[in-house]
């Protein structure tokens, strides 16, 4: 009975983080500040991101149901989803593709300037997007120094929905890449000794063995680097050329209806973006557990 | 069938040098045309016109009071986080109770929120038609378009850096030396201090530096509260706003250089970190 309690027995200290016999609550933990740090945290978070968070939805509830659907669902941001939703999956497949690449390379190869790569893959996560979007635009201008070589091809890259999709492709590389890392860095090369020594080819190796362990990663940095593309506003709105109908991205929408004051109309449109980035999150748990399964 | 000599032999797990060639070569031009290309255009356009201008850009009193904003708010949203992180893990990693993978959910919930949402809410709150807004009027106290509402803001999109660095650290290390500092009488904060604190100390510095480049740059959210008031709301990236938008591009793009050098501070930091301590690569992901 008292080994159950005191805090210095072995099954204690040999599996102190999950035992299924254990009580809900272990009220006679021995590390103290237990009730302090997790009122501070409980508080901290319900006044910085809850508290504030249910503002939308209370705001948006002022509206009636018609005219909430006019807010949220009017021509305007409609198009405004299209443009932004569909941005932000093409720039995540792009991603998806040269984010395998790009890891494949940082995990398995050796090649001078690896380490300066591997730093430069965080440059989206470290560079004010504010920066980002004035350096794209400049580079996708008619003149700019990629725009002046796309202008005799046709190709218009800045201030259309091509530019957004640029900038989330900026923005979203190393959600991909930082998601595969730690799973391709583990992938054990037995199971590839063997499909090799089993007859199998390069190639089948790949397809058949590791891109398929790969799949749960792949598909939770997709939904990453989708989720950021979404809301993304800093790096797109200078190359965006925000043009209503074509090329207005959603949070910019949003920062228009409240400079018109129409606090819940904003409002409305924000609580069609919170509603999608809980069911990302929603699928990146599933897919996290999911994956978990194979393990 | 030609017999492998030691010079041609290849590893069945490795791949052929033509393979290494051109996916090493795409990846290279890839990430040059999207990472590299931009940060260069940064650099050649706020020197377009040579050093001098791009220095007096810098000089001018907006900028400073620019620059001076951006460390203010980063210099209170940034320790208020890193308490935040550490009580959060703290209560998360050392104890059990119900609810917790709930909870990380929630303290995680900021990250999938956009930017401008985030400023939303507090206008919705703080603002003149908001909850607060007759009492905050009556009393005279502004907190949208003025520093407390960016500061807000800035806290709300930086929240979970420091925590979810922190909470998988401590889990993985257990609460085997906490139980066993205390079971021998040290108090909580000795133990803290003198046990806890020396193994996570270089997971927080590698927390705080995330956070301290998102803070220094975050403009969507900001932009929202600040009511870009030159001299007084302006932080560092939405003085960059301002100038690009008034064709100011010499002075944009040097003001902007300057957080491109910080951005490179960090990631050169970040680094050293990773290779002098492999275990603060761990929380992952923003």
């Amino acid at each position: 009975m008292l080994d159950d309690d005191h805090p210095m027995t072995a099954e204690t200290i040999s599996a102190p983080s999950r035992s299924s016999r254990r009580p809900l609550f272990r009220r006679r933990s021995a590390i103290p500040g237990f009730g302090l740090t997790l009122g501070v945290t409980l508080t901290v978070l319900s006044l910085i991101v809850l508290i504030p968070l249910s503002a939308v939805a209370i705001k948006a509830s002022e509206l009636s149901l018609d005219q909430f659907v006019a807010a949220a669902f009017s021509e305007r941001a409609m198009a405004a989803y299209r443009l932004t939703f569909g941005a932000a999956f093409v720039a995540a497949v792009i991603n998806g593709v040269f984010g395998v690449l790009t890891t494949w390379a940082l995990v398995r190869y050796e090649f001078p300037g690896k380490a300066v790569v591997n730093a430069l893959v965080d440059l989206p996560f470290a560079l004010p997007t504010a920066v980002a979007g004035i350096a794209l635009a400049t580079l996708y201008a008619p003149n700019g120094w990629v725009g002046q070589y796309l202008t005799p091809l046709g190709v218009k890259a800045a201030y259309n929905p091509i530019g957004v999709t640029i900038a989330l492709i900026f923005i979203g590389l190393p959600f991909v890449v930082r998601t595969l890392e730690p799973v391709m860095r583990d992938l054990s090369a037995d199971v590839e000794e063997a499909a090799a020594s089993l007859g199998a080819g390069r190639f089948a190796t790949i397809g058949r063995i590791i891109l398929p362990a790969l799949g749960p990663a792949w598909l939770t940095g997709f939904a990453l680097a989708f989720a950021r593309g979404v809301g993304e506003y800093g790096s797109v709105i200078f190359i965006a050329g925000n043009m209503p109908y074509k090329s207005e991205i959603t949070p910019l929408l949003i920062i228009i209806q409240l400079e018109q004051f129409e606090y819940a109309n904003a409002a409305a449109i924000a609580l069609v973006m919170l509603g999608v980035s809980f069911l990302m999150l929603l699928v990146i748990n599933a897919v996290q557990a999911w994956s978990r399964r194979f393990v | 069938m030609a017999v492998p000599t030691k010079a041609n032999y290849r590893h069945p797990t490795d791949d052929p040098v033509w393979a290494k060639v051109v996916i090493i070569g795409l990846v290279l031009a890839f990430l040059g045309l999207v990472l590299i290309l931009p940060l260069a255009a940064v650099f050649a356009e706020a020197l377009r016109k040579g050093l001098a201008p791009a220095l007096e850009a810098i000089a001018t009193p907006d900028a400073w009071a620019a620059i001076k904003l951006t460390l203010i708010t980063a210099g209170i949203a940034v320790p208020f986080n890193a308490v935040f992180g550490l009580c959060a893990a703290w209560a998360i990693a050392k104890h059990e109770f119900p609810g917790k993978p709930l909870l990380i959910t929630l303290i995680d919930l900021p990250f999938s929120v956009s930017p401008v949402v985030a400023g939303l809410i507090y206008v919705l709150v703080f603002g003149l038609q908001g909850w607060f807004g007759d009492h905050l009027v009556d009393n005279d106290i502004k907190i949208i378009f003025a520093v407390p509402g960016i500061v807000l803001a800035t806290v709300f999109v930086t929240f979970p850096f420091i925590a979810r660095e922190l909470i998988p650290l401590m889990q993985e290390q257990g609460v085997s030396e906490e139980e066993a500092a205390v079971s021998m009488g040290a108090s909580g904060l000795y133990t803290f201090w003198r046990v806890t604190a020396p193994n996570v100390r270089w997971g927080l510095l590698y927390g705080v530096l995330l956070c301290n480049a998102r803070a220094m740059g975050e403009f969507g959210a900001v932009s929202v509260v600040s009511g870009h008031i030159r001299g007084l709301t302006n932080t560092m990236p939405l003085h960059v706003e301002i100038l690009y938008n008034e064709y100011d591009f010499v002075a944009a793009f040097a003001v902007a250089a300057l957080l491109c050098l910080l951005a490179i501070v960090t990631l050169v930091l970040k680094s050293v970190l990773e290779i002098a301590q492999p275990d603060v690569k761990r929380g992952g992901g923003h």
